[in-house]
């Protein structure tokens, strides 16, 4: 087996970090070689962040390049348009449909790109969208909005939904355990009909 | 027991397993979780200094002490730190010691992106460069094996696709290593001329020998392929592996000394050799001198930023998969101050004012980006207060009328002292803001010696910013809240006018301390906005125009009121203020 490549990306704060740790242990759990690559620091506050998640027989290289992705989670939708090169010709794109607004366009330098669905479905490539804002606000929070695209994401993986379950206890604190749960389950049944 | 760790998290383990007793560090992206995670085990006393060069004597000082010591920093950190390693390259270690540097290819958050290995080069040290968590954790065992075996403190390097990627590590027990005797040695440890005559001679010797040890070392490996050759180590090992899985590989884990005869026998064993390294060509011109033919290297690849398995594929000639692109321009989405930052009114007020801003290393950096683009000059910890010093002399009495420095707590104890101290000391009369947000913000929330907490947060005695500014022989110092703007503005005016140094400390906990509990997001009430646009002009993401008036998004605001003190009409409220 080759080496599968999933990018999270999103903005600084969104919690991709957790995303990202949540996903590694269910991959390591699962006996795969894995790796992660997180930036921290500058990167962070609110400024467009990227996760790299690998996993395979043999692992090498820690982070993904342009045509590599087999799959995109874009936690916001102008990150997805901005990581599109990095997803293969026949990738798959999940795309959280919020919209937070960059400075450059707070400021009035630039425009934010109207329909980047559209365009981005006009690419021929798989897209899955949806508001995970509503679902994490549903499950008690909007804080949650990253373990409700886990739950989206984890429809597109090969692995029995214990397994996720058992990497949030882990990843999770225990107060906060039922809540992501319940956005877990929302992202999941969103769409697995 | 197997699990994923960060790279930073096995270098930590490998102190802990290698017995490792003291550490102590300055935080510093990408270096900082190394000395967290060591803190987290109860065999380890780990601290955080005042700054690398403190932190690396402290190192030393238990080397001598004779227990095995370990520091940690940042690339630049290392610039700090260079004065007590040169020498300690001539008075060698007692019990083992590491000096672990993080370097930062790409500058994901750093000023430069110097190449660490010159300072193996110029201080004669060894250094160690592991590829992966595991060898993280691996090399800071053999670190300490070189360092004792060789009388060495030993430079361990990363970089940030290393700390910060997580990889498979099988961990180990601790083995411990018992504290050694220390006898008073004054030729090994008392450099005057006399007695550093005779340890030059020793560290020359000593290079002699690893140089022996780098031909044979288990941390240089060859992987036989096929007919190309390349060279290289650290992160772009793994690279390489994914470029070009089919070329034989020589991987030196030991970047100094390097060897010779291990590379020319490589290179005999191949048709084509290239070099494949990130930075300066360190290897490559080590391969040159010794008479090495290179196909190819630092011409193809270039000296900027970090390599990628595209990069080098692409480089070296080979076809890599095409992309689908989104043709429109993506506005880009730089690092912001955060909805509440206490910095956001100091330079919302020194834009307004329009004056000169000698700037420093923090998240207050970022006051530099518009809408506030505050800051004149980003050099280095505490170059803000000494370069002001030197650019007011250099203009004129007037020049300090029309110019500030801005520094944070954690910044000012590292280096700002020592700069005001040179402003009163030299009659100057510049005018220092010193932002104390009551925490190391942008490496994570460490805590310094302004906090009254220590590294595992047990309390301290808290060092006063204020009596440090007086005993230094400042008079005039005033203490402010930055989001009470109106009295911040009449401070800064006073001092900016007086000729005499000030400082004004403007105080306020970041808001992403646990202990600062945010307010209720703030609305704009649609029948009161003039849309004046005035509360866009402090530069909150939380802010932003959607159907062309401002509004606030409730997801990012924290509640911090700035925009209400901003807005003529009273038109932001709180949400039981709209309904009332």
């Amino acid at each position: 087996m080759g080496t599968t490549s999933i990018i999270i990306v999103g903005v600084g704060g969104q919690g991709t970090l957790l995303a990202s740790k949540l996903l590694g242990n269910v991959l390591l759990s699962q006996g795969h070689d894995v790796k992660v690559s997180e930036v921290h620091g500058m990167s962070q506050r609110g400024g467009s962040v990227v996760t790299y998640v690998r996993y395979g027989e043999k692992v090498y290289s820690p982070i993904v390049t342009e045509g590599e992705a087999d799959l995109i989670l874009a936690f916001e939708r102008l990150e997805a348009a901005r990581w599109l090169s990095y997803l293969k010709k026949d990738g798959k794109l999940i795309v959280n449909d919020q919209r937070i607004t960059p400075m450059p366009v707070i400021t009035g330098a630039m425009e934010y790109p109207e329909n980047i669905l559209e365009k981005l479905k006009e690419k021929g490539i798989q897209i899955t969208a949806l508001d995970a804002l509503s679902l994490a606000e549903q499950a008690g929070t909007a804080k949650a909005v990253n373990v409700v695209l886990m739950g989206v994401l984890s429809a597109s993986m090969p692995f029995p939904e214990e397994i996720w379950q058992a990497a949030l206890e882990k990843c999770v604190p225990a107060k906060f355990l039922d809540m992501n749960k319940k956005a877990f389950a929302l992202g999941r049944a969103a769409v697995i009909k | 027991m197997k699990q994923l760790m960060l790279g930073n998290q096995a270098v930590a383990r490998g102190l802990y397993e290698a017995g490792c007793s003291v550490v102590s560090s300055y935080p510093g992206t990408p270096s900082t979780e190394i000395t967290e995670l060591a803190s987290t085990y109860p065999e380890i006393y780990a601290e955080w200094a005042p700054n690398e060069k403190v932190a690396c004597e402290v190192a030393l000082g238990a080397s001598i002490g004779g227990a095995r010591s370990a520091c940690a920093m940042k690339h630049v950190g290392l610039n700090v730190a260079a004065d007590p390693l040169f020498t300690a390259s001539y008075t060698g270690i007692n019990g083992g010691m590491i000096l672990c540097v993080a370097d930062d290819q790409g500058m994901h958050s750093s000023q430069n992106e110097q190449d660490s290995r010159h300072y193996a080069q110029a201080a004669k040290l060894p250094m160690v460069e592991p590829s992966d968590s595991e060898e993280c954790l691996s090399f800071v065992k053999e670190a300490y094996a070189i360092s004792e075996g060789y009388d060495t403190p030993v430079i361990l390097r990363t970089c940030t696709r290393v700390a910060h990627s997580q990889s498979i590590v099988e961990t180990g027990d601790r083995a411990e290593a018992p504290l050694k005797p220390y006898e008073k040695n004054p030729k090994k440890y008392v450099m005057m001329p006399a007695n550093a005559i005779g340890r030059h001679a020793a560290v020359e010797a000593r290079m002699e020998k690893l140089q022996e040890f780098a031909e044979t070392t288990s941390l240089n490996r060859v992987e036989m392929g096929g007919n190309m050759g390349i060279i290289t180590s650290g992160i772009c090992y793994q690279y390489v592996k994914e470029a070009f899985p089919e070329a034989s590989v020589l991987k030196l884990g030991l970047v100094n000394p390097l060897p010779v005869k291990l590379l020319k026998d490589f290179a005999g064993k191949v048709d084509s050799l290239y070099i494949v390294e990130e930075l300066d060509p360190v290897i490559e011109t080590h391969c040159r001198a010794n008479g090495l033919r290179i196909t190819g290297g630092k011409k193809e690849l270039g000296l900027l930023g970090e390599y990628s398995q595209r990069s080098i594929a692409v480089g070296l000639g080979k076809e890599v998969p095409e992309t689908v692109n989104f043709e429109e321009e993506i506005p880009g989405r730089p690092p912001v101050l955060c909805p509440g930052c206490p910095h956001r009114g100091v330079f919302y007020t020194l834009h307004k004012l329009g004056v000169m801003v000698s700037g420093d290393i923090g998240c207050y950096t970022l006051g530099a980006l518009q809408p506030l683009g505050a800051i004149d000059t980003t050099i280095c910890m505490g170059a803000s207060v000494s370069g002001l010093h030197g650019f007011n002399i250099a203009r004129g009495k007037d020049s300090a009328k029309q110019s500030v420095a801005v520094i944070g707590d954690s910044t000012f104890i590292h280096s700002g002292i020592t700069g005001l101290i040179d402003i009163t000391y030299n009659k100057g009369c510049s005018t220092v803001v010193i932002l104390d947000n009551s925490i190391t913000g942008m490496t994570g929330h460490q805590q310094n010696p302004t906090t009254g907490f220590t590294l595992k947060n047990e309390p301290t005695p808290q060092v006063s910013i204020e009596k440090i500014c007086e005993a230094a022989g400042i008079k005039r110092i005033h203490v402010v809240d930055p989001n009470e703007i109106k009295e911040l503005e009449k401070a800064i005016r006073e001092e900016l006018e007086v000729e005499e140094p000030s400082v004004i400390i403007a105080r306020r906990p970041c808001v992403l301390l646990k202990s600062v509990k945010p307010k209720p997001a703030l609305v704009v009430e649609e029948k009161s906005c003039r849309n004046c646009r005035n509360c866009m002009r402090i530069g909150c993401p939380a802010i932003s125009i959607l159907g062309n008036k401002p509004q606030i998004d409730p997801t990012l605001c924290v509640g911090c009121d700035l925009c209400v003190k901003m807005c003529g009409f009273g038109a932001i409220k709180t949400q039981e203020e709209v309904q009332a």
